[in-house]
């Protein structure tokens, strides 16, 4: 459904990302992890449209839109969220969801009760009214996924919609993805909290210093010297098998 | 729209009309018809300022086009008058487009688009005051002809309800705005864009929309100027005065709200007219109400008039956990 090919994006002397290849089929989560600084977000921004890669192809659906507009995109089926949360401050939860309804829902009255509907899936029923600069971390988190979701996206890139969560709130929010997923949206997600990665998402892809290093089950990836090397210096796999022998 | 949106509508226009009937007064009503000329055209900025979070700086571009179009098309042209004013309109709305065009494509922002509008205003009063068309500084005069069909009456009353007329139709249009997919997206343009953008709103159409929409109300707001006073210069029809005009009512009434242009016309203008009543020797005595004004409502009331009155009201009602309506503008 969406395939990244070979793109690159450099930022004047800094090679954000290099030549990253991604595929992925309609269903399912899967994880996008790096270290920080690794151009996960980069990578994000270039596949919804708000930073033009330097080199290579996106197609989405098999059609080219490595040149569309991010409002085309979201027309197309390709729903984000922002790592750091971008809510409408004035705007009430209830209106800032419904301006993501009124992309499928021209009329007031409809657009206004996707927005509530979205709103209770994602356990924000009972804030509809309140301004969004008032909620909380959390709660802002949730309004970001809500909007995503009120666009009826096919895609849906989260990122690090778990980021600076407690692990009471972290549990809460995993069904609510899953529940996404088991409805048919692909996701595609960003996201540090391993815990979180291994529960939700069936494939990762790993990215470090703009290039993807590997690909595969969490499990596996997790294992894997380049990866492990790629978050704890060079050096560090064969240190870690050492120790473990010893311990073990 | 539903009954409770256009009730209070309703109710200011039904007062406000009742008004002539009590007032006879014809400097009063020569007060009340100047006062509803800014208020309409400050209901124009407030479109593109208020809900778009685009300050122009510059909107005299629109009121001067909405008079020289209407002057020059019954002057040299023979144009009726009507008509003249429904071409006003559309020349307003295409120059807003067009300034729109140019600025939002090069993606300006904030003060980088206040100070292009105002350099666009400029520019025009330079070149009205210069061309022979626009009748250079002697400005152009307006055949008294006292007729309907010239858009000139004889009783001012009469021109009162007609720019009451377009006050409202504008309140109406502006409850629309408020109610529809196209406001929703306008204030999310302005709250954040490349939220909006995420979210499938096509931000420049949208601005362009609304600047196209603001020129039009605008414009509508210069040609009925001209049409009452029969009179216009460049820097009458393209002066800052009227930029500043028109962007003060609607900061001072309540930005982004559908009755603020409207109250902050009348409280500027009503203040304005009572010291000089008062002070009646110290000339541009109004002007320094109006600046003290601004003051008091950028240090005490960010939401303006409504605002305060809005946040008034939940404080009585003991609602602290919802905060007033000032976040919205905090970030403006």
């Amino acid at each position: 459904m969406l395939a990244v090919d070979g793109v690159s994006k450099r930022f004047g002397g800094l090679m954000a990302v290099d030549g990253a290849t991604l595929a992925l089929q309609p269903g399912g989560i899967v994880g996008l992890i790096g270290p920080n600084g690794a151009g996960k977000t980069t990578l994000f921004s270039m596949i919804s449209g708000f930073v033009a890669p330097t080199d290579g192809r996106i197609r989405f659906e098999g059609t080219d839109i490595t040149a569309e507009e991010p409002h085309r995109r979201a027309e197309r089926g390709i729903g984000r969220t922002f790592q750091i949360v971008q809510p409408f401050a004035g705007l009430t939860v209830c209106e800032n969801i419904a301006v993501g309804a009124y992309l499928r829902h021209a009329k007031r009255a409809d657009a206004t009760a996707k927005a509530r509907d979205v709103a209770r899936r994602v356990g924000l029923g009972s804030e509809l009214d309140r301004p969004a600069g008032g909620l909380t971390v959390a709660g802002r988190k949730r309004l970001e996924l809500a909007r995503a979701l009120a666009t009826e996206p096919k895609l849906l890139l989260l990122d690090e919609v778990l980021a600076g969560l407690n692990p009471s709130e972290i549990r809460d929010i995993i069904p609510v993805i899953r529940g996404i997923r088991d409805e048919g949206v692909t996701i595609l997600m960003i996201e540090h909290v391993m815990q979180a990665v291994m529960n939700l998402c069936e494939r990762v892809y790993v990215l470090a210093q703009g290039r993807m290093i590997a690909e595969g089950p969490p499990a596996v990836v997790c294992a894997d010297t380049r990866v492990i090397e790629a978050y704890l210096g060079h050096g560090a796999a064969a240190r870690l098998k050492a120790e473990g022998a010893v311990h073990g | 729209m539903t009954a409770r949106d256009l009730i209070p509508i309703a109710v200011l226009t039904v007062l406000a009309a009742l008004l002539p009937l009590v007032v006879t007064s014809s400097l009063v009503l020569n007060f009340l018809v100047f006062m509803l000329i800014v208020a309409l055209g400050a209901q124009g900025w407030n479109i593109l300022g208020g809900f778009g979070g685009q300050f122009s700086f510059g909107h005299a571009a629109f009121f001067g086009t909405g008079a020289y179009v209407t002057a020059i098309l019954q002057l040299r042209y023979g144009v009726n008058a009507w008509a003249g004013l429904v071409l006003a309109v559309a020349a307003g709305a295409a120059v807003g487009w067009v300034i729109g065009f140019l600025s939002f494509r090069s993606r300006l922002r904030g003060s980088y688009f206040a100070l292009v509008t105002l350099a666009f205003a400029e520019v025009f009063r330079i070149i009205a005051n210069a061309a022979s068309f626009t009748g250079g500084a002697a400005g152009l005069l307006i055949k008294l002809d006292v007729r309907a069909a010239n858009l000139q009456f004889d009783d001012r009353a009469v021109f009162y309800w007609l720019v009451l007329a377009f006050v409202v139709s504008v309140l109406l249009l502006t409850r629309w705005i408020q109610r529809s997919r196209f406001g929703a997206q306008l204030v999310a343009v302005r709250e954040n864009e490349d939220a909006a953008k995420a979210l499938g709103v096509n931000a420049l159409t949208v601005k362009l929309r609304a600047i196209a929409l603001s020129g039009g109300v605008t414009a509508l707001s210069g040609c009925l100027y001209a049409q009452y006073f029969l009179y216009i210069d460049a820097n009458i029809a393209y002066g800052s005065w009227i930029s500043v005009e028109l962007l003060l009512a609607p900061i001072i009434g309540g930005v982004g709200t559908v009755f603020g242009p409207v109250v902050g016309a009348l409280t500027l203008h009503g203040l304005g007219e009572v010291a000089k009543q008062f002070a009646g020797r110290i000339p541009g005595i109004d002007l320094i109400v109006f600046g003290g004004v601004l003051v008091l409502a950028v240090a005490f009331a960010r939401g303006g008039i409504l605002g305060l009155l809005e946040r008034l009201r939940d404080r009585g009602r003991g609602m602290v956990t919802r905060g007033p309506k000032e976040v919205s503008h905090a970030g403006r």
